[in-house]
């Protein structure tokens, strides 16, 4: 209780409250953006953070990054064009019923509709994490080992529409990840002598790079690709919200279950809730033959999905440091930098900072109702902003970043080599985020597995012998199991997600 | 948390004191020192202990001297990273950094070839002695019973963790066991990615003892799932009174410990030299920097330069000692 009352006065605090609100401004701004995506706006701002003490650091990140997938929702109706990808499942859908001329019903439901999935995944996050982190301070090397088997396995097997190619971005990262220092006997690996190559590969600029530099590549080559815009005043946008309610209630709680779901899975984020939910909407609706031509029952279950993933991506990542999407993968080493470092013990460490997230999330989520009816009006302006001037700023941005992540050169050129390295994967439809995964998830595989080794005098059975690593282990083989029927010919069937369109958020 | 420094706010200084630096220079003729920003470059990464303690001499050293003084986090590679960037650094007093035990150990390792004798010191500010931590479920409930169950065990069947191979709480624990006349890998070293996850992992029940810090160890004590039998130390750490030291207790007199100091690269001018010393002999001495230790548990020792450079060789000199013995030292090198 205590903890619960020092965390309201971290963050009732008039910098506190001043970071969260200039953070939404930017959240909104990044997301309406079509190209600039939300893990671009976590990774535009770890620079910043850089000089804040823990909350308003974790508030400007959980604040930016919700307004952000709901602003991406905007030039998905209005240009055809998701601000983020998170918006793409049902980008098609929202321009359909702005043709219709529903642009007004269009909006307001998708702002009502992330509020609250928003506030659901948020929700879940409170009453799971902490009950989580009970369960899992009794976890020892070996259950550590098979959460992050099950989590790099998540990203190759849900994450991606190709599992061949999503092992092979898997599998990068995590040689990637052999450079540095080897966790277990302390030997250096792969640095040829270099000083800076025995810290590792830094994931944050390699991540800054891959998602930001990599998008700006992309951005600078359809440069000139303009859009035409609906010419269409925006009027009001609650009328008619209480009768989809009534309608679609099932479809919200069902969007947001399965989205905080998606989220809480390791390398699965906001995108692929969006996608998912989408199909399962369509797969169970009365009329699906109405789908695709403007029907709002998709949009409730998708844009409710997307939102209520950010939450549930915080839950592994606060309680097991295993990153649920490419923006906790970011948070993760945010949460390094500012010694709350994420596992069972933070929250028995400092759990008011813990609280204080959480205050800060529902906070966030009901901040975005005025700010966003303010951005879908201002939308039109928001749009016009020239791509030749703003893809420089964001460079810049992102070297400031990569630089202040190492304090030295090394940052920004590990940022440019994995950005041209991430622009060539994706050209190639080769999917980033497995391998984002294996960079961060792969020296926990290695120190788990050979404390586990010398645990068990080199005993593999007892990687099953504590009940808990058991079923894990268990779990981690059935999963296996299905990936080999998957790939062999007889077993494929239907993919959830459509390849090509699982960039991450 | 809250009583670290404001980095917006030193870097506030810093500008302004560089646009005020920029207005004055032509006014100043001879070299003063300091007549800039001061970077104090911190081998390990912000809000750790290390982190925690550059940050309190810095800015006891801004007070003094009247120039920023910026804590720079160059991290990695076991503290390979920040050490040689202080070492190369350009020995004119505008650079200078936290120098910790890794540098007596790294090179007998063969991870660098940096030794204590590359650097300027300047002043010791802090020494932690390793303590005997096991789990609160554990059936040991003082020292004495765990060094029998110790001798009792078969050859690496208890388990012990805290950091990774060959770090100082590794060989806390090499030095511990040879002291009781067992082999040093009598009990088997899990590496642990520091001591928070080697203290999670000891109230998980994957491992039998803990061997990092007292203060270290303190949120697992606090929380009831762990108990500290004992500290490596000669004295008791009067923050934790109840703790017994290994000399009191089974009469080893064994004591070793992680240490943090302040250093430059090789050939300070003299004059800084100076100034450097009787400052942090100053910031040491102060009541801000007794209450800023006091209040995280971390133990005070200081040496002043002759001293501090002749602990660092004496330190040198056992750390060698110690690895080889465990066979964790490269002989080559």
């Amino acid at each position: 209780m205590q903890a619960i009352a020092t965390a309201f006065g971290l963050v009732f605090d008039l910098q506190v409250i001043g970071v969260i609100l200039a953070s939404a401004v930017f959240g909104m701004f990044v997301g309406a953006m079509p190209g600039l995506t939300a893990t671009m706006a976590t990774a535009l701002l770890v620079p910043v953070t850089f000089f804040m003490p823990p909350v308003p650091a974790l508030g400007a990140i959980v604040t930016a990054t919700a307004m952000a997938i709901f602003a991406g929702d905007i030039p998905a109706a209005m240009l055809r064009m998701p601000g983020t990808p998170a918006s793409a499942a049902y980008a098609d859908e929202s321009y359909e019923m702005t043709k219709k001329g529903q642009l007004d019903l269009c909006m307001g439901v998708n702002l009502v509709f992330s509020v609250l999935g928003g506030i659901f995944g948020v929700a879940v996050l409170i009453l799971a994490a902490p009950m989580l982190a009970e369960v899992a301070i009794n976890f020892s090397s070996f259950e550590y080992f098979w959460l992050a088997c099950l989590g790099l396995t998540c990203a190759v097997f849900i994450g991606t529409g190709d599992p061949v190619k999503g092992l092979l971005s898997l599998f990068i990262g995590l040689a990637i990840g052999c450079v540095g220092i080897d966790p277990a006997a302390g030997q250096p690996r792969f640095t040829f002598g270099n000083v800076d190559l025995l810290s590792g590969i830094n994931f944050i600029p390699t991540l800054i790079g891959m998602f930001a530099v990599s998008e700006l590549l992309r951005g600078s080559v359809s440069l000139d690709q303009g859009s035409t815009m609906v010419q269409q005043q925006v009027g009001k946008l609650m009328t008619g919200i209480g009768a989809v309610w009534r309608k679609y209630w099932k479809n919200f709680f069902r969007g947001s279950i399965l989205g905080t779901v998606i989220g809480a899975l390791p390398g699965a984020g906001a995108d692929i809730a969006a996608w998912v939910s989408y199909a399962v909407s369509k797969k169970l609706s009365k009329e699906p033959e109405k789908f695709g031509t403007g029907h709002l029952e998709g949009i409730v279950d998708s844009t409710s999905a997307n939102n209520s993933a950010l939450g549930g991506a915080w839950i592994p990542a606060l309680v097991f440091g295993i990153p649920g999407d490419s923006i906790t993968a970011i948070v993760i080493g945010v949460l390094y930098m500012k010694g709350m470092n994420p596992g069972p013990s933070v929250f028995l460490q400092t759990p008011e900072l813990i609280y204080a997230v959480f205050i800060i999330f529902i906070l966030a989520n009901i901040v975005m109702f005025p700010l966003g009816w303010a951005a879908i009006k201002s939308a039109k302006q928001i749009l016009r902003v020239p791509r030749n001037i703003l893809l420089p700023v964001i460079l810049i941005f992102c070297m400031v970043g990569s630089f202040a992540m190492t304090n030295s050169i090394y940052g920004v050129v590990l940022m440019v080599v994995m950005g041209v390295f991430g622009w060539v994967l994706e050209e190639h439809g080769i999917p980033i985020a497995p391998l984002i995964l294996g960079l961060v998830l792969g020296e926990m595989l290695e120190q788990n597995f050979m404390t586990s080794m010398i645990k068990s005098d080199g005993s593999f059975l007892f990687f099953f012998e504590r009940p808990i690593a058991g079923v894990l282990g268990v779990c981690t083989l059935i999963v296996w199991g299905l990936m080999l029927w998957r790939m062999l010919p007889f077993g494929r069937h239907g993919q959830p997600v459509p390849a090509g369109e699982t960039a991450p958020p | 948390m809250s009583k670290t420094i404001d980095r917006r706010g030193v870097l506030k200084g810093a500008v302004a004191a560089g646009a005020a630096g920029i207005i004055a220079a032509p006014a100043i003729a001879q070299p003063k020192w300091p007549a800039r920003p001061i970077t104090m470059i911190c081998p390990w990464g912000a809000g750790g202990g290390t982190d925690a303690t550059a940050r309190i001499v810095a800015a006891l050293l801004e007070k003094s001297l009247g120039q920023p003084v910026n804590v720079v986090n160059r991290t990695g590679g076991s503290g390979v990273v920040g050490h040689s960037a202080i070492a190369t650094a350009a020995p004119d007093g505008y650079t200078i950094g936290m120098l910790t035990v890794e540098i007596s150990m790294m090179h007998h390792m063969g991870l660098t070839q940096l030794t204590p004798s590359d650097y300027t010191a300047l002043a010791l500010m802090n020494e932690d002695p390793p303590g005997v931590q096991v789990s609160a479920s554990s059936p040991y409930k003082d020292i004495k019973a765990l060094a029998e169950a110790i001798k009792a065990a078969p050859h690496g069947k208890l388990k012990a963790s805290g950091t990774g191979q060959g770090g100082i709480w590794h060989l806390a624990l090499v030095g511990w066991l040879l002291a009781m006349g067992l082999k040093p890998d009598h009990v088997a070293w899990a590496p642990s990615n520091g001591a928070a996850p080697a203290m999670q992992d000891l109230a998980a029940g994957g491992i039998d003892i803990v061997t990092c810090s007292v203060p270290e160890a303190r949120a697992m004590l606090d929380a009831g799932k762990a108990r500290s039998l004992a500290i490596m130390a000669k004295e008791r750490n009067p923050q934790f009174k109840d703790v017994p030291t290994l000399n009191e207790t089974l009469g080893i007199n064994y004591s070793v410990g992680a240490w943090r100091g302040i250093g430059g690269p090789k050939g300070l001018p003299e004059n800084v030299q100076k100034i450097l010393a009787a400052e942090l002999k100053k910031a040491y001495d102060s009541q801000e920097y007794k209450d800023f230790m006091n209040a995280r548990g971390f133990g005070m020792t200081f040496a002043d330069q002759a001293g501090y450079a002749a602990f660092m060789a004496d330190g040198d000199k056992a750390m060698g000692t110690a690895m080889t013995a465990a066979g964790l030292a490269k002989k080559a090198s």
